[in-house]
């Protein structure tokens, strides 16, 4: 049943108490409804790109475009989900992406080879290069009590800054054929590409992760009441190191999907990164003040933009307005949210 | 000097459950304790008044565990216990309700419940960590039934919910976890008349499930009809002790005040 029909229901049972009653316009109850409306959004989105171009936007390849654009940013914005849960924010995903990218790149150079054994190597260095940085994140948000906002612009500047010093500003470009071939350009029975399918099981896993189980539930509390985490026995501080570390983690994989994708460490390509992802995470619905969120509606929430930007290219709009749209779309987001919490306190 | 007609040593018998003796608490040059003393027998309501400053709040968090007495010795069914955290109270079957109830608000009714304790899935999942979201709920739904908190939509957030609501949440959070006592601090502080008449039943029924109930009150009219006994705190130390029935509200304010004096009761 829906939140709305729940504080109706509260508002007829207790007539003595002041549960506000405002604000009851059609799209104000619409928000209550979970992360429903954004994949109605992205649903008329593509049926409209569909009517106006049926030939070139529905098409096989250009969803497989489309899915392929947002593979990476999906797997960033996964992790971002979690950090936000808990009412923190990660502005370090781009850099640690970049820096994990870099030290993979740099760890299968080392190895030498180009098989899967190579390919390997550089996975579990970047997996742990990300996490390295995601458990410094978490351990100065958690235990240094410093605001998340702080910490991860300062790990912004210094994992790119680190990325630079050990390429002394050279993208490394000697990826393993093995990986671009495999990975990057690979596909699943020779149609769904590999980094589309591992970005949608990283979302599938985390998004069971955190509906269904214990280490999810403990994220969501700690987002709505640190203190009655606490209480409960919740180790919060431990909990929050470890969304950090995962955060990381996923930004590492990421990093990977992203040697395979461009065959580069592409150090310079990231900066916005850390935006997108939040972006795509608040318009899926998960709450920026925490205890709310969805992994599906952060799946949303990354192909709003991807679907704006390729449906305006095809349909000779300037891609310009992609940017305008979601924009726009983010404050619309955020406002809806507000109104949601408004109405239920 | 004697006692004042109407003070008496409680009437109930045995053992107490939970015992507080001579406590001492201080915070830097704060005294906030000065040799407190407190006894909740079992199945009963107690009422532990005082004024503020008294050391009511600095008691309760002394037998829940959050605060260590500098002096004193705290005393489970006769037996002298030592806890170390609010874990440790826990496990002795003591709970508290906090005034800030200390709910998720996001998260619905039961998840607040089990909070902490969740219930896992039979067999592989269940170590996975997976959580039997479906038994939890029954379980919740089960015990908002059985205290008589009315909750219409058992999956809506806590958000959604009235305070009175939120209070019978907490209340029951607290009585499915609690096997000896649960303090309740200022339960009907935020209330209205309807939801306060609700909670003040909610206490009865967890009387009747052979809890004992510590309420903390400043509303005397509360403390006449809900408490069994009456045990008065004033600067940092049991002033006095009533029970119900010959006792009147003069007195307890008087006690409370100091109006009327009281020796240190020798509990």
């Amino acid at each position: 049943m829906s939140r709305t029909d729940a504080t109706l229901a509260a508002e007829e049972a207790e007539l003595d108490d002041a549960v506000p009653t405002e604000s009851s316009a059609w799209w104000a109850r619409l928000a209550t409804v979970s992360s429903l409306w954004i994949g109605l959004i992205l649903v008329g989105l593509i049926v409209a790109f569909s009517i106006l171009e049926p030939s070139t936007f529905l098409s096989v390849d250009n969803g497989r475009n489309i899915s392929t654009d947002a593979a990476i940013l999906l797997v960033l914005a996964v992790g971002q989900t979690f950090v936000i849960i808990t009412a923190g924010i990660d502005l370090a995903v781009g850099s640690t992406l970049v820096f994990a990218g870099v030290i993979s790149a740099k760890m299968m150079h080392t190895t030498g080879g180009d098989n899967g054994g190579t390919v390997v190597v550089g996975l579990i260095s970047g997996l742990v290069a990300g996490g390295a940085w995601g458990l410094l994140n978490g351990f100065l948000v958690a235990k240094a009590k410093i605001t998340p906002l702080i910490v991860t612009l300062g790990t912004f500047g210094m994992a790119l800054g680190a990325a630079l010093v050990i390429t002394k500003g050279i993208d490394e470009r000697e990826i393993p054929y093995k990986l671009i071939d495999g990975i990057g350009t690979g596909r699943v029975f020779g149609q769904v590409p590999w980094l589309v399918v591992i970005a949608l099981g990283v979302a599938l896993g985390f998004g069971i992760l955190l509906a269904q189980t214990r280490f999810g539930r403990y994220t969501l509390a700690i987002g709505s009441n640190p203190e009655a985490a606490r209480r409960a026995g919740i180790d919060v501080d431990r909990h929050l190191m470890k969304v950090y570390t995962l955060a990381g983690v996923l930004a590492g994989l990421a990093g990977f999907l992203s040697l395979a994708r461009f065959g580069t460490t592409t150090i310079g390509g990231h900066s916005t990164d850390n935006l997108q992802s939040i972006t795509a995470v608040v318009i899926g619905g998960t709450s920026l003040f925490g205890g709310i969120g969805s992994i599906l509606g952060t799946v949303f929430g990354v192909f709003i933009p991807a679907v704006l930007q390729n449906g305006f290219v095809i349909t000779g709009v300037q891609p310009f307005w992609q940017q305008i749209a979601v924009g726009a779309v983010l404050v619309a987001a955020v406002y809806l949210d507000q109104l949601r919490r408004s109405r239920n306190r | 000097m004697s006692a004042p007609a109407g003070t008496t040593t409680a009437g109930v018998g045995g053992v107490p459950l939970l015992e507080a003796r001579g406590v001492v608490k201080s915070f830097g040059r704060v005294r906030a304790l000065r040799g407190a003393s407190f006894t909740v027998f079992p199945g009963e309501v107690v009422a532990l008044v005082g004024d503020n400053g008294a050391g009511k709040s600095t008691l309760v968090k002394t037998l829940a565990g959050v605060h260590r007495p500098d002096e004193g010795q705290i005393l489970v069914e006769g037996k002298p216990v030592d806890f170390a955290s609010p874990v440790d109270a826990r496990e002795a079957g003591i709970e508290v309700v906090y005034q800030d109830l200390a709910l998720a608000s996001e998260l619905e009714p039961a998840s607040n419940l089990y909070l902490g304790r969740e219930i896992t899935r039979p067999g592989v999942l269940g170590k996975l960590g997976f959580l039997d979201k479906r038994e939890m709920r029954r379980r919740g739904d089960e015990s908002f039934r059985d205290l008589g908190v009315k909750i219409q939509d058992t999956s809506a957030s806590v958000a959604a919910m009235s305070g009175g609501q939120r209070q019978g949440i907490a209340v029951a959070r607290a009585v499915m976890w609690a096997s000896r006592v649960v303090f309740m601090d200022e339960p009907t502080a935020a209330l209205g008349v309807v939801q306060t008449r609700n909670v003040l039943d909610l206490i009865k029924r967890v009387r009747e499930r052979g809890i004992a109930v510590v309420l903390i009150s400043h509303n005397m009219p509360e403390v006449l009809e809900v408490a069994d006994r009456v045990e008065v705190l004033r600067l940092g130390r049991r002033v006095a002790r009533f029970t119900r029935g010959d006792v009147t509200m003069e007195q307890i304010v008087g006690a409370m005040t100091g109006a009327i004096e009281h020796t240190e009761d020798a509990a």
